[in-house]
């Protein structure tokens, strides 16, 4: 096969695989609540998974210090002093896996505080995955047409 | 060699590099740096993403390190790194070089040789599995960061005293180790131009030193075109030739011989040796990312290092980046069970499971090599692909974590200054939605750099590379599966 031709086969298909929108089933919308506790340095439950397009309520209890809630991509916030409950209420209408994370310091592993919302399914783990296969398919038969271009000319 | 490009070729590369007051200059402003970074970690606020030890280091220079400086210019870290130097300006005697005295006099120290039985990197490999193993206290406490400074500092001068040459570089330093690993990578290297010159050269001074002479070649000084009525004898001034400081200077710092270079790993871009060949044989190179690798190492100390950084980034994105509090209990709160279990499942993970698998799957190929052999010089594909892990590890750390770099800047001890107007710079993470892509791209990346590296180093040794590679994509999905 035409290798110019091969690698432009794959790359389409790379696109494909990163950029191809996701078929979703679709699920009406919930309102959903979840108590997440505090503490240094963690958060129980530490994951949680919603719908997309659902109405998520994270009351944040802490245990000991102030702590805060920070989702990454959603760009949204919550802080709760000792004892008491803050909520935060937004809609999941971003889907995918997003770190959240204490937004307060508070003590040394503060920056590692973390715990993780996914909603839908985590589509851009299997594009990924699907690019690592994609990768190692192109690479094959490229790479050994290559080897054995290379033997022919010695 | 016709895919070299020689950056020496411009002289104006080539001046900067050769005079040492340059690379003083930025030696000077480092050094204040580290020291500042010390004293900031002892006397500053313990929190440590308000204190300059932390930031500085383990976001700032961390991100430059692993992002930039190891990928682009291997061991381009280690020509400016302050470590070192106050030790071996103890060891010479002096700051620059010595004038008149020549570069053997006034030294200081023992100057013992290195034993034969330490001459490997395994030294590096404990040093760096030990900060591993506290790393999350050492990661996030500024006086342990200090102490550990400092400890490098002080090791280095110590071992200046007692050996030649740099063999805290060489042989302890936790941080040189990788950088040697991942330096074959770059596509940058310092080369001779020519074997043949450095066969027919008197005395290797760029391995043994050379002192003040006003002529490079002493066999020459008598014959035309160079004495006897020549060059030499003219009534310029030396200088204006360009001869004066043709060949002064110290024997490779870093106990290697230039004219045998073969791969970047133990060459700490020092430059002392283009200052110090006096037939201008040192040549600095761009050339094809990772060109080392394709002559496979055959150390079993340097297959190991693949699989520590390899496993320790595996490690570091789930423990540190993962959602499971148990673990960063267990890693944070050394001395207890908790950690003792911690300490054992990483050390097995880095010298049972990974090696464990990879041995498996290279058991039954065929070769003529023994097992070791083929784990060794097999092992040459996990250095793309660790490099890769650490950058997509390293990419989600720093880039959430890039603000307290400003409001460190304007309250470096966490004091309640304010000298830029950045204190209360507000945490944000930084280019959130680039992340993801960007992570996949590293991964996705060095998976396919690490098949062709291991498809080289088969065929190199005549045996099969897809145990190899099918290791590589398993790993690959392990760390996809934690970062994203
Ligand atoms: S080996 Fe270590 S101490 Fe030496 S220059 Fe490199 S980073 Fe600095
Ligand atoms: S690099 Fe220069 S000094 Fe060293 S052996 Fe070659 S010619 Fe001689
Ligand atoms: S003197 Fe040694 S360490 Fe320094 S640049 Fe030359 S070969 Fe590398
Ligand atoms: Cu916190």
């Amino acid at each position: 096969m035409n290798s110019r031709f091969f690698l432009l086969l794959l790359a389409a298909a790379g696109l494909v695989v990163a950029f191809a929108p996701f078929p979703v089933q679709s699920i009406a919308p919930q309102e959903r609540t979840f108590r997440i506790e505090a503490r240094q340095f963690a958060y129980s439950p530490s994951e949680f998974k919603v719908n997309p397009g659902d109405t998520v309520t994270i009351q944040l209890v802490s245990a000991d210090v102030v702590h805060g809630l920070y989702v990454d991509g959603y760009n949204i916030s919550v802080e709760a002093d000792p004892g008491q409950t803050a909520s935060l209420t937004f809609i999941a209408d971003k889907p995918g896996s997003f770190r959240f994370r204490c937004n307060v310091t508070c003590g040394a592993m503060h920056p590692f505080m973390i715990g993780r919302l996914t909603v839908g399914t985590n589509s851009w783990l299997f594009r990924s995955i699907g690019l690592a296969v994609l990768g190692l398919i192109g690479f094959f038969p490229f790479s050994f047409h290559k080897e054995r271009m290379l033997v022919e000319k010695r | 060699m016709s895919n070299r490009i020689e950056f020496t070729r411009s002289p104006f590369i080539k001046n900067a590099l050769k005079s040492r007051y340059p690379q003083l200059a930025v030696f000077i402003v480092m050094l204040i740096g580290y020291i500042f970074a010390i004293l900031a970690g002892l006397i500053g606020t313990p929190v440590g993403s308000r204190n300059f030890s932390i930031v500085f280091v383990w976001i700032a220079w961390w991100a430059i390190l692993i992002l930039v400086a190891v990928p682009f210019f291997g061991r381009g870290w280690c020509a400016v790194c302050p470590i070192p130097l106050p030790g071996e300006w103890l060891q010479r005697g002096a700051i620059l070089r010595p004038e008149r005295s020549g570069a053997k006099s006034k030294g200081r120290g023992l100057n013992l040789r290195w034993p034969k039985s330490l001459r490997n990197i395994w030294m590096q490999n404990i040093s760096f599995l030990l900060l591993a193993l506290f790393s999350s206290v050492l990661l996030t406490t500024p006086n342990i960061t200090s102490i550990v400074l400092a400890a490098m500092l002080f090791a280095a001068i110590g071992l200046s005293m007692v050996f030649e040459r740099r063999a805290f570089c060489r042989y302890l330093c936790p941080v040189g180790g990788f950088i040697g690993l991942y330096s074959q990578t770059a596509p940058i290297e310092l080369r001779i131009k020519n074997k043949q010159v450095c066969v027919t050269c008197e005395g290797k001074p760029c391995y043994n030193g050379a002192s003040t002479l006003g002529f490079p070649l002493r066999g020459l000084r008598d014959t035309p075109p160079f004495g006897k009525r020549g060059l030499l004898d003219s009534p310029l001034p030396r200088r204006t030739l360009g001869l004066r400081s043709a060949n002064s200077g110290y024997g490779c710092p870093w106990d290697v011989f230039p004219g045998g270079l073969t791969k970047n790993t133990y060459c700490g871009l020092c430059m002392e040796c283009i200052r110090t060949c006096p037939h201008d044989n040192i040549a600095i190179n761009l050339r094809p990312f990772s060109a080392d690798l394709a002559k496979p190492s055959t150390r079993i100390d340097e297959a190991f290092k693949a699989f520590i950084m390899l496993g320790s980034a595996m490690i570091y994105a789930g423990v540190l980046l993962g959602p499971w509090g148990a673990l960063k209990d267990a890693a944070y709160n050394v001395g207890t069970s908790a950690w003792f279990t911690y300490a054992v499942v990483f050390l097995a993970i880095i010298f049972v499971i990974l090696p464990g698998f990879f041995t498996l799957g290279i058991l039954k190929t065929k070769s003529v090599l023994s097992l070791k052999q083929r784990f060794a010089s097999l092992a040459t594909a996990l250095i793309p692909l660790g490099l890769m892990f650490w950058v997509a590890f390293s990419l989600s750390f720093v880039l959430t974590n890039a603000t307290y770099i400003f409001a460190s800047l304007s309250d470096p001890l966490g004091l309640g200054w304010n000298l830029f107007g950045t204190a209360n710079a507000a945490w944000q993470p930084m280019l959130i939605s680039v992340l993801a892509p960007a992570q996949t791209l590293a991964l996705v990346g060095g998976l396919i750099w690490s098949a062709r590296t291991a498809q080289k180093a088969a065929s190199e040794i005549k045996t099969s590379s897809i145990p190899v590679i099918i290791f590589c994509f398993a790993a690959t999905l392990v760390m996809l599966w934690l970062l994203l």
